[in-house]
């Protein structure tokens, strides 16, 4: 009954009762540094987690002993495919699609005005962003970790357009924000190119890292250069959306119920166009330079001006996203940390790569959240939560909440038989040592 | 004062900060030999070493007046102890939760990436939350004041601990890699892993010493660096980058390598940060980084760990 | 690979030369050639390690022409000279596409070489194994279009046409093949000679005037080596001058209209299946590596 491996089981399960206790137990300060992990460890709160992890190791357990009635079940059930198939059919794909386009539009009605701000600034935005990087990370298999300074550039380059105060420095002239959309798209999406064409050739861990100084040296730059973002006090004053057509008036202000329609609206617009990119020769080319570059490459693939496409595809977006920062609120340097460019990464992965619901869903599970613990938990620790979502994530379930049909075969053949490997890459180590 | 006045001041300073980045540096290159991957949250490593370090220094210092003579020997021999002790319990269990899993699976190079992202993430700020989110310096272990004078530049105490310390560790880690069984291990895992296990070497147990050992580095190393410039829970992440340009630079993967880009790195900061402003010291950095990779991304060494082409 | 960069000035000088050669080079404008590839003086270096040594070798259109020789003898490095993955320290290699379009080869990345209208199969199968067979045979069909991912996104009608030219022309090759049966099948569900015949279907699928393959029977069985020679007959009756690497010597000395014989990174005979056979010098590389020659099923 008790194995060794059972106890080992044990073991971990209480670690992980532990280090749960820990993480959501009080806050430290490093005159006493070891006085906020007492405070966790001995106190009795710890026998709730304590009993927590006995109740998951029992639960493996019973789930083990559960797994061959389990395996008739879904034998059973695969013998009624052509039930399965019926619900799966396109119809019923539509009939979702439907179900969830309604619930996006009531869902706000429904919740306060502060949940509101958040669904526009938290999710909204950056389910726009993370559809954005999955085209580098689920489709391309790139990873850019930096993402997030496309969005920078898009939000002051709406403060230099469209506002002569926003900003010390401006343009000669003042236009609508509404103009701005294109400029700062095609702006950002020419920085990703100057940024991919020279670094889209090297290894994509290497990518990764000049990516993230990419990053890093646009946040240092906006914060250095008072005389011309204002620095680390920010920008104030660009003004908000509006349209001024003749016979259309319309202002979006302060209230964030019309910023979140218009956002949902972009948000579907830009899920069915890179629905269509994925089924077209071009998300073809992705999947095969993410799968053998090498054979891609001899199909005529163009590999580089690919993965330079995706890339810059993906910066375009996040700069479109910036425009909406920045015409909705306030912002400064600290708006574009390497954080957020973290979390950006973290609600792909959560929803699956390559998968443009699991990016939406990972942007309203995760920021929904951060919004649930906003009152409960200091909100730098809520990176805790998100770093140990992206590593239970990777061990578990790789292919993320709402995985991609693509992906997930990928995931499954790489780790059943030889063959599909990463554009990063196969396995670092060969499949001989387990 | 010009250039010219300072550069051997310059020198000095970046000298020291330059071994530490080649003491982090080996983290990385080694992970690197084994494994082919960029341990992303070899800097948690650092920083909770760091953490270590300061933390018995402070337990052990008795009241009162800076310590000196054998009390100073010995404080600071405890801080790098208990540092690298930490830094590699920190590693073992990163390799454990973040790595192993996910190398089971035969995971593609980029999941591992990702996974590292989360663990440091996960890290950083849980210290931030247990320890607070400032700086803690390190407390006075001996009195520190300049020594001597090299070409007319000061020497402190202060560097001279940090670059002798540094350059034992980095002579000995030379040594294990290079005369050693489990250096062998390594040096057989790095050329080729299949065939290293059908040698008979044990990958799974090199791989697990490869991330200790380099924690063990990088914890004393952050200790190291603590005394210098103090302590925080996100102390990690610039010289974590600045480490593996250091690899990077001198050709990732290769041992020696990696110690001549960490200085070489720490000298080009130090004169770079001089000529231009030092709020652009970490750009200096980035740029550097990128343009190796740009120019010559195989690094200066360019050979691999064991590896001959 | 070797270096690219630092050989690639020497690569430049020699083609210069060999350009300045005899009038059946091919210059533009020049007579119509009978030839569709024509390699000259190739020389690939790793370090010390001399893999061609001045290889000149040319193929007729239409011809089958087959490179046999011991393992290490320089074969698949001869292939990745011809295909862009290898850039040879020395040397030249031309292509013509039409008789009077010659092209050259070395310098230029793979998949613009896809593009000219080389394609290639690989020694150790090289499929996109998560997609299914119809969507990799799409791939290739698809370098040919034209369409943007802008009209992509719009669906216009452009690039709806040239869609569903594509799946129609895969479908086709598929068939050709004996595959069409398994179109939605993931590649990496099909047998090891399905997914041999696959990579050819992809390769014709890019509109090559030059087929490579890389031991097209290595790990079939014996019925399949026959509706691979079949096939192979077919390719090239369709105008499909086809470059074979084969250890099966069976399948070499039926289907080939030339050989080629390599060792030691050098061609040491040339002719029909029935010269090289007899020719000692052959004779005499392949004793002790007689092996080499009956196994028919050998990698590498």
């Amino acid at each position: 009954m008790l194995t060794p491996a059972r106890l080992r089981q044990l073991w971990v399960c209480l670690a992980l009762g532990v280090l749960a206790a820990v993480v959501t137990g009080p806050g430290g300060d490093s005159a006493h540094p070891f006085r906020a992990l007492r405070r966790s460890v001995v106190d009795p709160r710890i026998g709730i987690f304590i009993g927590l992890a006995v109740g998951l190791w029992v639960l493996l357990i019973a789930v083990a002993r559960l797994r061959p009635l389990l395996a008739e079940v879904t034998a059973a059930a695969r013998a009624r495919r052509p039930v399965a198939a019926a619900l799966g059919g396109p119809h019923a794909t539509t009939g979702l699609n439907a179900v969830l386009l309604a619930a996006a539009i009531v869902a706000p009605l429904l919740v306060s005005t502060a949940a509101q701000q958040s669904m526009v600034n938290d999710i909204g935005i950056y389910a726009l962003l993370a559809l954005g990087l999955n085209v580098v990370v689920g489709y391309a298999g790139l990873l850019d970790l930096g993402y997030i300074a496309f969005f920078a550039i898009g939000a002051y380059v709406t403060a230099y357009f469209s506002s002569s105060s926003a900003m010390p420095w401006h343009a000669p002239f003042v236009i609508n924000p509404f103009f701005v959309f294109p400029i700062a798209l095609l702006i950002a999406a020419l920085a990703g190119v100057i940024l991919g064409a020279p670094t889209l050739r090297l290894r994509g861990d290497y990518l990764a890292i000049v990516t993230l100084g990419f990053g890093e040296i646009i946040q240092l730059l906006a914060n250095n250069s008072d005389e011309v973002t204002n620095g680390s006090r920010g920008v104030f004053g660009v003004p908000h959306l509006s349209v001024d057509l003749p016979g259309i008036h319309y202002r979006w202000g302060i209230d964030p119920l019309p910023y979140y329609y218009l956002l949902l609206g972009i948000v579907v617009v830009v899920m069915i166009a890179f629905g269509r990119l994925e089924r077209s020769r071009i998300g073809r080319a992705w999947a095969a330079i993410r799968e053998d570059e090498i054979a891609a490459e001899a199909t005529g693939v163009p590999t580089l001006r690919m993965k330079l496409l995706a890339f810059a595809i993906g910066a375009s977006v996040s700069g479109f996203a910036g425009v909406l920062l920045a015409t909705k609120q306030f912002f400064n340097p600290q708006s574009f940390s390497l954080q957020s460019s973290f979390l950006v990464v973290a609600i792909v992965i959560f929803g699956g790569m390559g998968s443009r619901l699991g990016a939406v869903t990972g942007a309203v599970v995760l920021q929904g959240l951060a919004f649930y613990l906003r009152d409960k938990v200091p909100p730098t620790d809520r990176y805790i939560y998100f770093g140990a979502v992206i590593v239970v994530m990777m061990i578990f379930r790789p292919q993320g909440l709402v995985p991609s049909r693509r992906r997930r075969r990928e995931i499954e053949l790489a780790g059943t038989t030889a063959g599909a490997s990463d554009q990063l890459g196969a396995a670092p180590i060969g499949r001989t040592i387990t | 004062m010009g250039f010219a006045d300072q550069f051997w001041q310059l020198t000095v300073d970046g000298l020291m900060v330059g071994s530490l980045y080649a003491v982090i540096a080996l983290g990385y290159t080694l992970v690197y030999g084994v494994l082919q991957l960029i341990n992303f949250a070899h800097s948690e490593v650092f920083m909770l070493g760091a953490f270590g370090g300061l933390f018995a220094a402070r337990g052990l210092l008795p009241g009162g007046a800076t310590p000196s003579g054998p009390a100073s020997v010995g404080l600071v021999a405890a801080g790098l102890a208990v540092g690298a002790a930490c830094g590699a319990a920190a590693a073992f269990i990163l390799e454990r939760v973040a790595y192993r899993p996910l190398r089971r699976r035969s995971a593609p190079r980029l999941a591992y990436l990702i996974s590292a992202i989360g663990a440091s993430l996960f890290a950083v700020n849980l210290a931030g939350k247990e320890f607070g989110r400032q700086n803690v310096p390190v407390p006075d272990l001996f009195t520190n004041g300049t020594l001597f004078h090299v070409f007319g530049a000061q020497v402190s105490t202060q560097t001279v601990v940090v670059l002798g310390a540094a350059v034992v560790m980095l002579v000995l880690l030379d040594r294990l890699v290079a005369r050693t069984r489990l250096g062998q291990g390594i040096r057989a895992v790095a050329q080729d892993a299949d065939t290293a296990v059908l040698m008979g070497v044990n990958v799974e147990r090199v791989i697990i010493l490869t991330f200790v050992i380099g924690g063990l580095l990088a914890g004393a190393g952050g200790f190291l660096y603590a005394m210098t410039f103090n302590a925080s829970y996100n102390m990690g992440f610039v010289p974590g980058v600045k480490a593996f340009t250091a690899a990077v630079l001198g050709g990732i993967g290769n041992v020696r390598g990696a110690m001549l880009g960490g200085i070489l790195l720490g000298l080009v900061e130090s004169y770079g940060g001089y000529v231009f402003q030092a709020s652009y010291k970490d750009v200096i950095a980035f740029l550097v980084l990128v343009g190796i990779l740009m120019v010559r991304p195989s690094g200066l060494l360019g050979v691999r760990l064991g590896r001959a082409a | 690979m070797p270096p690219r960069g630092r050989a690639s000035r020497k690569g430049h000088r020699m083609s210069a030369v060999a350009a300045a050669g005899p009038a059946d080079a091919g210059v533009p404008g020049g007579t119509p050639s009978d030839l569709v590839l024509e390699a000259r003086d190739l020389t690939l270096r790793f370090g010390g390690v001399t893999s061609l040594d001045g290889v000149s070798l040319r193929q007729r259109r239409g011809e089958i022409l087959a490179v046999i020789g011991p393992n290490g003898a320089g074969k698949t490095s001869l292939f990745n000279c011809f295909t862009g993955a290898y850039r040879p320290q020395q040397g030249s290699v031309t292509f013509w596409r039409t008789s009077r379009r010659p092209a050259r080869i070395v310098g230029r990345s793979p998949h613009a070489i896809t593009h000219l209208g080389i394609a290639r199969t690989f020694q150790n199968i090289r499929l996109f194994p998560a997609l299914s067979a119809l969507e990799n045979v799409q791939i290739g069909t698809e370098v040919r279009q034209r369409y943007g991912s802008l009209s992509a996104v719009l669906g216009l009608p452009g690039a709806r046409r040239q869609e569903r030219a594509g799946v129609s022309r895969a479908f086709e090759l598929l068939d050709l093949v004996g595959l069409s049966r398994r179109a939605h099948d993931l590649a990496s569900s099909l047998s090891h000679g399905e997914q041999r015949r696959l990579e050819i279907a992809r390769a014709l699928g890019t509109g090559p005037r030059l087929l490579l393959l890389d031991e097209p029977a290595a790990g079939t069985n014996p019925a399949e080596k026959r509706a691979l020679e079949a096939l192979i007959r077919r390719i090239a009756g369709g105008g499909v001058s086809v470059l074979l690497i084969e250890h099966d010597m069976r399948l070499v000395m039926s289907v080939a209209t030339t050989v080629v014989v390599l060792n030691f990174g050098r061609v040491i005979a040339h002719g029909t299946p029935a010269q090289v056979q007899r020719d000692p010098a052959v004779v005499e590389a392949y004793l002790g590596v007689e092996t080499g020659v009956d196994a028919g099923g050998e990698v590498r």
